[in-house]
């Protein structure tokens, strides 16, 4: 078999299989249980640490006094 | 001794350009050659001039925003020089005169067309892309950029990139690859800068003080690799000799068509989508004081754009010696991207829930609102192009001219703009723009300017694809190219207009920077330390 054949016959099999799997295992992550606190925690990212770079320790007082 | 190393490489650099410049083989290299030579030259005298001086210590406790300032202020001038040369060519086609005899062969249509969509996608789009991301990913990661001064080097080094292409494409050096014209050693160049991107990049990221890696970063970071992906796949030639510009591709045929347009569409889903996605979802969420409307959808979206992007290159090889299973693969991944396309528009737009009230205040969050308007037009307009059918009628007509712009200017242009107005008063510390009735007359220009681009496009472009396939009766064809070249004339005056609106809107936004950047009072520094 031809280099081409071959890798065209793994592409459209196993990889393809892989990839789909991959993606499909991305949007079951986004709603596992538990992922709605992460989330939005996550998206409010943008609202801190304006002026200065964070430093974890302040962080996680942060969180703390959110939770 | 790192002075002493870099002194030795800048002065072999510069030796070898002069040779270079001595013995190029062609009008394009020689002149590169004296730049390049210019260039290192300068370097070199710089840290000769620093070597053996005590070193000024630099605070490095702030986030890193002077090569921020530096990227906003190329941004703004790029997008200028853009639009101008845009607007040129526009008239160049209404006006055939335009191609001034003297200018010959250097201002024909031909060379000042790569020069006019390398300015607005590379230099004015990718100075963009390059300082929102250097400032989002210090925000989103919560620390300063990683390597110092390398941050420096990408933004030169970039905007040597561009100077390099600019004036290569004027001397007529180009491997005639759409969007990938550059001829071999800018394309190296471009690889050792883009490596450097990334690595401050990835860097940043590594030592963030945020658990989580926020989703703006998650589009910037695919943009950055894919980009990088597809530089050198696409590029892979051989000069024909090191003292000329001229190369040879390795790939021919239609497997150098089918990597061209896998390139050149990825350039379009990576480069002014995934990384202007970013941008959206930095920028939007700030300007309306709310949280992403919803951030599992940002990573639906995320995942899905760039699963499907990738294979949509070969609807642009419908009818040509693609096997029809490639091209249908492409039509079907684009209209399948109509999707994760429509999920972020609607992600962004609903971010403004709540917020929509600030629609008749904000002038800035009009023009991202409008921004992703003309990003969700052009989304479904694209997957409809897609479709053979439909593209057996649009196909090499000015219709394909009018999509790829009401997503370059309303989409890529817009969100910048918003993106500059966001940032300019932050990093120079001003309150606020110095005129918010200057972004109205923007937003009113530039929009009215797209408009009057996109309809009298679309209107060319179906009429020159009806043209081109009316048969008569015995099944002649009824008209000759020329016919349809000469029909299309008011639409490209129109079309010309268009432009001139959106480049008196460009030119109002840099009068507005420069007022802002130069006059106004102080407010007190809210950016931490100037960086450097």
């Amino acid at each position: 078999m031809d280099t081409y054949s071959l890798l065209r016959e793994i592409a459209d099999s196993w990889v393809l299989l892989a990839m789909f799997v991959f993606f499909l295992g991305t949007i079951i992550w986004a709603f596992r249980p538990g992922s709605r606190k992460v989330h939005d925690d996550t998206s409010q990212i943008p609202f801190r640490n304006e002026d200065r770079p964070g430093d974890a320790a302040s962080d996680t007082k942060i969180k703390e006094l959110q939770s | 001794m790192g002075n002493y190393l870099k002194l030795i490489a800048l002065g072999l650099i510069t030796l070898f350009a002069a040779v270079a410049a001595n013995w190029g083989r062609d009008l394009a290299y020689v002149v590169h050659a004296i730049i390049i030579m210019l260039v290192s030259g300068f370097m070199f005298l710089r840290v000769l001039r620093a070597t053996d001086e005590p070193v000024q210590a630099v605070a490095t406790d702030g986030y890193m925003d002077g090569v921020v300032r530096a990227g906003v202020i190329a941004t703004g001038f790029w997008g200028v020089v853009g639009f101008l040369v845009g607007v040129v060519i526009a008239f160049q086609l209404a006006f055939p005169q335009l191609n001034f005899e003297v200018l010959q062969p250097y201002g024909n249509f031909g060379r000042l067309r790569p020069l006019h969509t390398s300015a607005v996608i590379f230099a004015f789009g990718g100075n963009a892309l390059i300082m929102s991301s250097f400032y989002i990913v210090q925000r989103t990661c919560g620390a300063r950029l990683w390597g110092g001064n390398l941050a420096w080097f990408v933004f030169w080094g970039y905007n040597l990139f561009i100077v390099l292409a600019a004036t290569g494409y004027l001397l007529g050096a180009t491997q005639s690859k759409e969007y990938a014209e550059p001829e071999w050693y800018v394309d190296i160049w471009l690889t050792i800068v883009w490596v450097s991107f990334l690595l401050v990049y990835l860097g940043t990221i590594f030592k963030r003080t945020e658990k989580h890696i926020y989703v703006a970063n998650w589009f910037l970071l695919s943009f950055i690799i894919t980009v990088a992906m597809l530089h050198l796949v696409n590029n892979i030639s051989i000069p024909v000799s090191i003292w000329g510009s001229k190369s040879v591709q390795i790939f021919s045929g239609v497997q150098d068509a089918m990597t061209q347009w896998w390139y050149g569409h990825n350039a379009v889903g990576f480069f002014l989508t995934a990384g202007f996605l970013g941008m959206m979802y930095y920028f939007v969420p700030k300007q309306a004081g709310r949280p992403v409307f919803s951030y599992k959808l940002s990573i639906i979206h995320f995942w899905a754009l760039i699963f499907l992007y990738i294979w949509a290159g070969p609807h642009h090889l419908h009818y040509t010696a693609l096997p029809d299973w490639a091209s249908t693969l492409g039509m079907v991944f684009s209209i399948i991207l109509w999707m994760p396309s429509w999920g972020g528009m609607i992600n962004g737009l609903m971010t403004l829930q709540g917020a929509w009230d600030k629609l008749r205040t904000d002038p800035i969050i009009r023009m991202m609102v409008i921004s992703l308007a003309f990003y969700g037009m052009s989304t479904f307009e694209g997957p409809m192009m897609s479709i053979r059918a439909v593209n057996s009628l649009s196909h090499y007509t000015d219709w394909t001219i009018g999509h790829v712009h009401s997503g370059a200017l309303g989409w890529n242009g817009m969100i910048t703009f918003s993106a500059l107005y966001f940032l300019t008063p932050k990093l120079w510390g001003r309150a606020q723009m110095y005129s918010m009735s200057a972004i109205n007359w923007h937003f009113w220009l530039a929009t009215i300017g797209i408009i009057l681009y996109a309809a009298s496009m679309w209107v060319t472009g179906i009429m020159e694809g009806l043209m081109w396939r009316e048969v008569d009766a015995n099944g002649f064809l009824v008209n000759s190219f020329a016919d349809t070249v000469s029909a299309k004339f008011p639409m490209y005056v129109v079309r010309g207009l268009g432009g001139v609106l959106y480049l008196a809107g460009a030119l109002i936004m840099a009068w507005n920077m420069f007022m802002t950047i130069r006059g106004g009072q102080k407010v007190a520094a809210r950016v931490g330390v100037p960086a450097e």
